[in-house]
């Protein structure tokens, strides 16, 4: 393939890419979108594949087929529920796969690499290397392989700081001279060690920012790759890789009431447990009956799911709770805090999956005000995001952070497994008000127990 | 214009389309639109294919196919799981609008 018909090919898949997104937009739309990155892609690997350089063919065919059918194995067999981490897992592969081919760039063009390519690759390989440990370690964090609470001990900001200078300094040194012997191993090492070391102290509450972060850094080794073997169509897309990443995690980080600091350099260890449970508290706890009989009172009820639904699988059981109440006349509404879960929109994409309409899911600006004139706040494995002390408690961690205001309503039931505070370590002052009501245990079989009874009552009525 | 200027300005222009763009999608729509970009960062298949490809150097040739086979997963599994995601969204509408003809 020559060469202007290989750019007006890369040309048109940067098109195809840009149109994915911007159908994405509307949930009508958005299927069309994926066809369109899915051309863009197919038209990027095919013409490519008709390069001059490509002179054999086997070992890529091997490699296609292999990574064809892991990834196909990855998308069909891993649960919604597990939606984060094939997320996470999935980073890390784009990010090695740019991550090699800057270390064989390197190494093929040593030592005469000009100062602007060194630039490039070094971004290139510190970014990928980083993204492929950093993603393992969230991917290991959501599995539950690795504890999810943060990891946290004296001076980790400091030797955080100094490897990324260090790993900024040889890149420098290597701008300088592109031919020093052991550096580039030594910047690829830094570079993972920074990817671990960055995501350990991070709970798993504050996944959401770490994933687009990630995403966002793959992106832009991959457009820094781009600059490296002079190809457009990788710099496009690493861009708005980079650019969408960003601009999420920056979303995200301000849903928490985070700095946007605090994101770039992953330092969310400092939240830590405040952890002095008052004396003398008592909370109420309930029965299925009870909580069944509340809700058959109601004639408003907002559910706020949060990351024990995905744990417990039980959005299938919230949608049939959803079913029953809405068909006995009930009022049902979700409302969705942007972080609840481990990824933006992870409630969304479960609600969605269990069938619940998506025109219940209410943002959590739309929703606050409806929890003042709403009978009953039904929380379901949500714990941070419908904290009161983060209006209250100036002490507390999380003071600032927009919660969703459940506590407003006339009544609150409580779904959750235990007293245990969430992953941030914080105590829920939720909990303790006179109108709250505990319901513990998993949060699939409390759902269902209540359906049982809501429905058991209806056929005798 | 030398080619890294070019590289720069498209760079920089995709950037801020970039932002534009997905200033637009919903937070509804925010986990499809990580999977979603997630699968086009796997656009880095189209540099391990040169590598893999080029049979410049042995070691060359080893880290592009595993670097192709990495993208390959990224790539596929990041477009697969974002239809499927999508699919569930999609479902819902259909049945509505059935129920609101009907």
């Amino acid at each position: 393939m020559n060469e202007h018909a290989l750019m007006f090919a890369y040309l048109i898949s940067g098109a195809l890419f840009v149109l994915a997104l911007m159908w994405l937009c509307s949930p009508t739309t958005a299927r069309r979108g994926v066809l369109a990155g899915e051309i863009g892609m197919l038209i990027a690997v095919v013409a490519t594949l008709l390069r001059s350089e490509i002179v054999s063919y086997e070992w890529i065919a091997i490699a296609l087929f292999v990574g064809a059918t892991i990834g196909t194995l990855m998308a069909v067999f891993m649960p919604m529920t597990a939606m984060p981490q094939r997320i996470a897992l999935s980073h890390s592969f784009g990010a090695l796969a740019a991550a090699l081919v800057g270390t064989a760039e390197y190494y093929l063009q040593r030592p005469n690499i000009s100062a602007f390519t060194m630039t490039a690759l070094g971004i290139e390989c510190l970014l990928g290397f980083l993204t492929f440990t950093g993603s393992l370690m969230a991917f290991g964090k959501l599995q539950e392989v690795l504890p999810q609470r943060p990891i946290v001990w004296k001076g980790q900001n400091f030797t955080n700081l100094g490897l990324v200078s260090a790993a900024v300094l040889i890149v420098v040194v290597l701008i300088a001279h592109p031919g020093a012997p052991v550096l580039f191993p030594i910047l690829i090492a830094v570079a993972l060690a920074v990817g671990v070391l960055l995501v350990i102290p991070i709970g798993g509450a504050d996944m959401p920012v770490v994933i687009s972060l990630m995403n966002s850094y793959a992106g832009l080794s991959g457009a820094a790759m781009g600059f490296v073997i002079h190809n457009p169509i990788l710099i496009i897309a690493g861009a708005l890789d980079g650019s969408s990443g960003f601009l999420l995690s920056l979303i995200m980080s301000r849903a928490m009431n985070r700095s946007f600091r605090n994101v770039l350099f992953g330092g969310f260890g400092q939240l830590q447990t405040t952890g002095e449970v008052a004396e003398g508290r008592t909370v109420r706890s309930t029965t299925t009956e009870e909580a069944a009989e509340i809700l058959r009172d109601a004639s408003t009820v907002i559910v706020a799911p949060g990351y024990g639904m995905a744990v417990a699988h039980a959005q299938q059981a919230v949608r049939e709770l959803y079913d029953l109440l809405s068909r006995q006349g009930v009022d049902v509404k979700f409302a969705i805090h942007p972080v609840a879960g481990r990824m933006p929109g992870h409630m969304n994409v479960l609600l969605a999956e269990a069938d619940v309409p998506y025109d219940r899911l209410c943002d959590m600006d739309a929703i606050n005000p409806e929890f003042d004139s709403c009978d009953v706040a039904l929380v379901v494995g949500a714990n941070d995001v419908t904290n009161p002390a983060a209006h209250t408690d100036q002490s507390s961690p999380i003071y600032g952070m927009p919660i969703l205001e459940v506590d407003h309503a006339r009544n609150v039931i409580v779904i959750k497994r235990s007293l245990n505070p969430g992953f941030a370590g914080i105590d829920n002052p939720l909990y303790y008000e006179p109108k709250t009501l505990m319901l513990f245990g998993d949060a699939r079989e409390a759902i269902l127990g209540l359906v049982d009874e809501l429905s058991s009552v209806a056929a005798i009525a | 214009m030398t080619e890294i200027e070019v590289g720069l300005y498209i760079f920089v222009l995709a950037t801020f389309l970039g932002f534009e763009v997905i200033r637009q999608v919903p937070k509804l729509l925010h986990t499809p639109l990580m999977s979603l970009t997630n699968a086009i960062s796997g656009i880095a298949l189209v540099g391990s294919l040169v590598l893999a490809g080029a049979q410049e150097a042995r070691f060359a040739t080893i880290l592009g196919t595993l670097a192709v086979t990495a993208s390959t997963i990224n790539v596929v599994g990041g477009f697969m799981i974002t239809d499927r995601m999508l699919r569930m969204f999609r479902r819902r509408q259909a049945e509505r609008r059935k129920k609101v003809a009907s």
